[in-house]
């Protein structure tokens, strides 16, 4: 197992406790986004479809690299790395949007 | 056709002296110089959006010498776009924001060639409006949008120079070049609506599109300058977080899957991009929100069941930094709370749900109804500002 550092976008804090980032032990990418999900249970359906699967609007970087490059979530991590979850952010000129 | 940005310049115009003056800090390096500046004169720029991105984006290319400038907008200035887009003043406000930005860039820039397309961009138009213009800048704010600028510059073949922002985030680069990635190979599908919180939730930090919109013009200039290089945000995603003040940067790689820029496009022509984001008419309605009829109630109503001495139980679902705007004296659940504080609620009593304009309460009654509420549970319709158009008129509205 591994320590590293899993960094939360700010449209995801709130399902994180307002953390922005979350320190998880793991061997693969995808133990450490269960550690995070099961540690912010929240996040869980932000992040993956109910089938379980990474919604198409999510990226998961390793370091720089995309992970879908990489051995998806079978990647495996070492200490001292930063897993990114970079969702699209729509946002520029923010006219309402609500309604 | 595609073609580099380089190769659409031929530089046949020249600068007066009143020109050379005003670009000297430009023409005494060598990185730009008098090639470099005829260039920026000869480029055609497309601005999407005149508002926080399009700001700075458009200030500084006016001012760097860019000849042409394109700006596509269709909305009027309002109080709330003060804190960000620079481009409009006070006494602008009701103004179309293509009028407020056409003043300001010729008074800055009269040498500036600007044209203005007083169009929502669309399927129907974008490819059009793209023709003449050598790089495009997406300064916009919504997904349908987002696609459209993506696959408009994919299959016209000009870059698409990106940057988009929420609360104190940003991302930007560039999109659409003949080898490099486009947006859909980062992003292949747009978030069903209501998942990620909406902008009206999410509020900005002011000077992030100052930072964002920068780095745009920034790109937009190297592009001109030094065609598709290396040095370029091509093929790599640049995070920026304003409070922690880091600037972080993620590789892009070309999907040969992707469905518009890869081996095998399937989208090959624009599409509707409203239903592709999953929005139906005009509204973007919550994909949580249950089917059927949703029982509103006016704001007139509340008030003169209030003004009755009215038991009335009011659910105020905003978040605490939002009540201290302004209130109905309402029991305030902040949406995100309301399943662990669900204990607070009576599920027999009848009770008037609101936010600031309806949405959230919706979901929120949504979630009351799966939960087994028994009582009559109404949505204010039109939310808090609602009441401050209709009911108080000194209520401020945010």
């Amino acid at each position: 197992m591994s320590q590293i550092k899993v960094q939360i976008p700010t449209p995801l804090r709130q399902y994180s406790d307002k953390q922005n980032s979350v320190d998880v032990q793991a061997t693969t990418v995808g133990d450490a986004m269960k550690a995070l999900t099961a540690a912010h249970p929240d996040l869980q359906r932000h992040l993956y479809t109910e089938e379980g699967k990474l919604r198409a609007f999510v990226n998961l970087y390793l370091n720089e690299e995309d992970i879908r490059y990489m051995q998806k979530e079978a990647t495996e991590v070492k200490d001292g790395d930063t897993l990114y979850i970079v969702p699209s952010i729509a946002g520029g000129s923010f006219a309402e949007l609500e309604r | 056709m595609v073609t580099t940005v380089a190769t659409t310049i031929a530089p046949p115009v020249t600068l007066s002296k009143e020109e050379i003056e005003r670009y000297s800090r430009h023409l005494i390096m060598p990185e730009v110089g008098m090639d470099g500046q005829l260039k920026l004169k000869a480029a055609k720029v497309l601005c999407i959006g005149a508002g926080g991105l399009g700001s700075p984006l458009a200030l500084y290319l006016a001012a760097a010498g860019v000849g042409t400038i394109g700006m596509v907008d269709f909305d009027v200035v309002d109080y709330t776009n003060l804190q960000r887009q620079i481009l409009h003043h006070t006494p602008d406000v009701g103004r179309k924001k293509l009028d407020s930005a056409g003043d300001k860039l010729l008074a800055m820039n009269p040498f500036l060639n600007l044209k203005k397309y007083d169009t929502m961009l669309t399927s129907a138009n974008a490819m059009e409006l793209f023709k003449d213009y050598d790089i495009i800048a997406d300064g916009t704010d919504n997904f349908q949008t987002r696609y459209l600028v993506n696959d408009a510059c994919v299959l016209s073949g000009k870059p698409n120079v990106y940057a988009s922002i929420f609360r104190f985030e940003g991302q930007a680069s560039v999109f659409g070049t003949k080898n490099g990635p486009c947006y859909r190979c980062l992003y292949p599908e747009p978030p069903p609506p209501g998942l990620v919180p909406s902008c009206a939730e999410g509020g900005v930090l002011g000077i992030l599109p100052g930072l964002l919109g920068v780095i745009q013009a920034t790109e937009v200039i190297k592009l001109i300058l030094n065609g598709e290089t290396g040095d370029s945000l091509i093929g790599r995603l640049l995070l920026v977080d304003a409070f922690a003040m880091k600037f972080r940067e993620l590789k892009l790689r070309k999907n040969a899957e992707c469905p518009v820029c890869g081996t095998n496009p399937t989208v090959t022509a624009l599409i509707d991009y409203n239903e592709f984001c999953g929005i139906r008419g005009e509204e973007s309605k919550p994909v949580s929100e249950p089917a059927g009829v949703m029982p509103e109630m006016e704001v007139t109503e509340l008030k003169r069941r209030l003004d009755a001495k009215e038991d009335v139980f009011i659910l105020d679902v905003r978040e605490p930094h939002e009540y201290q705007i302004c209130n109905l004296n309402g029991h305030l659940i902040p949406m995100n709370d309301v399943p662990k504080r669900i204990s607070e609620l009576d599920p027999e009593r009848e009770m008037v749900v609101h936010c600031r304009s309806g949405v959230r309460s919706a979901k929120v009654i949504g979630y009351l109804l799966q939960q087994g509420f028994t009582g009559k549970l109404h949505n204010l319709k039109g939310g808090i500002l609602a009441w401050a158009d209709q009911v108080d008129p000194t209520m401020p509205k945010y």
